[in-house]
C-alpha cells in the first residue's frame, strides 16, 4: 500500500506524546491513516519489563512491528529508524521524555501532543491535554528551537497550535 | 454460599454504561455489573477507577477491545489476584449470560461468558 500523504517523506511520520502509550487512537486512528508499519515506544519502564512489553504488544496488529526503546536507545537509533523505508510512529508517555529525545537527537521536526490527562499540578488546556506550568514551559522551549508542537488526538481533528493551549 | 462474582465492564467512551442499561432492560438484573469508562483517564487514573469498581471482591473484568488502555490496565489490576479474571470483546450476549451465572468462580465465569459471547457472533443469511 502506498504512503498516505499525511505520512510525508520521512520514515517516522508521527512523534507523539500520549500517556496511554499504545492504544486505539495510536494504532487504529493514526496507524491506519499513515499506513504505519512500525511503532517505537519510548519508555524506560516498559523497556525494562518483558511483561509490560507483552501487554502493549497485544494492542498492535500483527503487520505492525513494535520496537521498545529507552530514551537513550531512542536518541541513538533515531537516524536508523528515519532511514527505514517503512512508515513509522514514535510514542513517548510524557513531555520530559520527548524533550530529552529532542535534545539528544536534534532530528525531531514536530511533536504531536495526543493525550496528557489530569494529574495533581496540571491544569486543563484542552479536553485531552492537561499540562503543568513546567511542562508548558518545556514545550514552549522546544518550539523556540524550531520544533513544531501541536495538539491533535486523532487525525481527523484540527491540529491545535501550541500557542492556543500553552 | 460464597459471594456472587461482580462483573466490571471496562470500555472506551460510554459503551460500558450503554451495555449495562441494555442488560438491565433485558434481564431485570441491575446489581451485577459496574461500568468503568476510560474517558479522561491516564493509566493511573483508570487503574484507580477499576480498583474502586472491583472493591476487593471476586470479579470478572469485561473489556471492549483486545488491546489498548482498557485491556492493559485490566490485566495489570488482575495480575496476582486469582479471584479476578479478564475477558475481551465484551458484547451484550456474554453479559446477559454472565448475570445468571455469578455463582461460578471468576475464571470459570469468564470462560463461560466468553463462550456465550462467541456463540452470539453469526453471519445469518439475509
Amino acid at each position: 500500500m502506498p504512503r498516505h500523504p499525511d505520512a510525508g517523506a520521512v520514515s517516522i511520520a508521527l512523534y507523539r506524546v500520549d500517556d496511554r502509550l499504545i492504544h486505539g487512537q495510536v494504532v487504529v486512528g493514526w496507524g491506519k491513516r499513515l499506513n504505519a508499519r512500525f511503532l517505537v515506544l519510548v519508555d524506560d519502564a516498559v523497556r525494562a519489563s518483558a511483561w509490560e512489553q507483552e501487554l502493549y504488544r497485544m494492542g498492535v496488529p500483527p503487520d505492525m512491528e513494535v520496537i521498545f526503546a529507552s530514551t537513550e536507545e531512542a536518541a541513538r537509533r533515531l537516524e536508523e529508524w528515519e532511514r527505514d523505508p517503512r512508515v513509522g510512529m514514535l510514542v513517548a508517555g510524557d513531555v520530559e521524555t520527548i524533550v530529552r529525545l529532542c535534545a539528544d537527537s536534534r532530528r525531531v521536526p514536530r511533536v504531536n501532543i495526543g493525550g496528557l490527562h489530569e494529574r495533581p499540578g496540571r491544569r486543563a488546556r484542552l479536553r485531552y491535554v492537561y499540562l503543568s506550568e513546567a511542562e508548558a514551559a518545556a514545550l514552549k522551549a522546544l518550539a523556540a528551537r524550531g520544533v513544531e508542537v501541536t495538539a491533535q488526538d486523532v487525525p481527523t481533528a484540527r491540529p491545535v497550535p501550541l500557542g492556543e493551549f500553552a | 454460599m460464597s459471594e456472587p462474582v461482580r462483573g466490571v465492564v471496562v470500555s472506551h467512551a460510554g459503551v460500558a454504561e450503554a451495555l449495562l442499561a441494555a442488560v438491565a432492560s433485558i434481564t431485570g438484573v441491575d446489581d451485577a455489573l459496574v461500568p468503568v469508562s476510560n474517558e479522561g483517564c491516564d493509566t493511573g487514573a483508570l487503574t484507580e477507577r477499576l480498583a474502586r469498581a472491583i472493591g476487593g471482591r471476586p470479579a470478572v473484568l469485561f473489556v471492549d477491545l483486545p488491546g489498548g488502555s482498557c485491556l492493559t490496565t485490566a490485566i495489570r489490576v488482575a495480575k496476582g489476584h486469582a479471584d479476578v479474571a479478564v475477558v475481551t470483546g465484551v458484547n451484550l450476549a456474554m453479559l446477559v449470560d454472565f448475570v445468571f451465572h455469578r455463582d461460578l468462580a471468576p475464571p470459570a465465569a469468564a470462560r463461560r461468558a466468553a463462550e456465550a459471547g462467541c456463540r452470539a457472533i453469526r453471519t445469518p443469511a439475509p
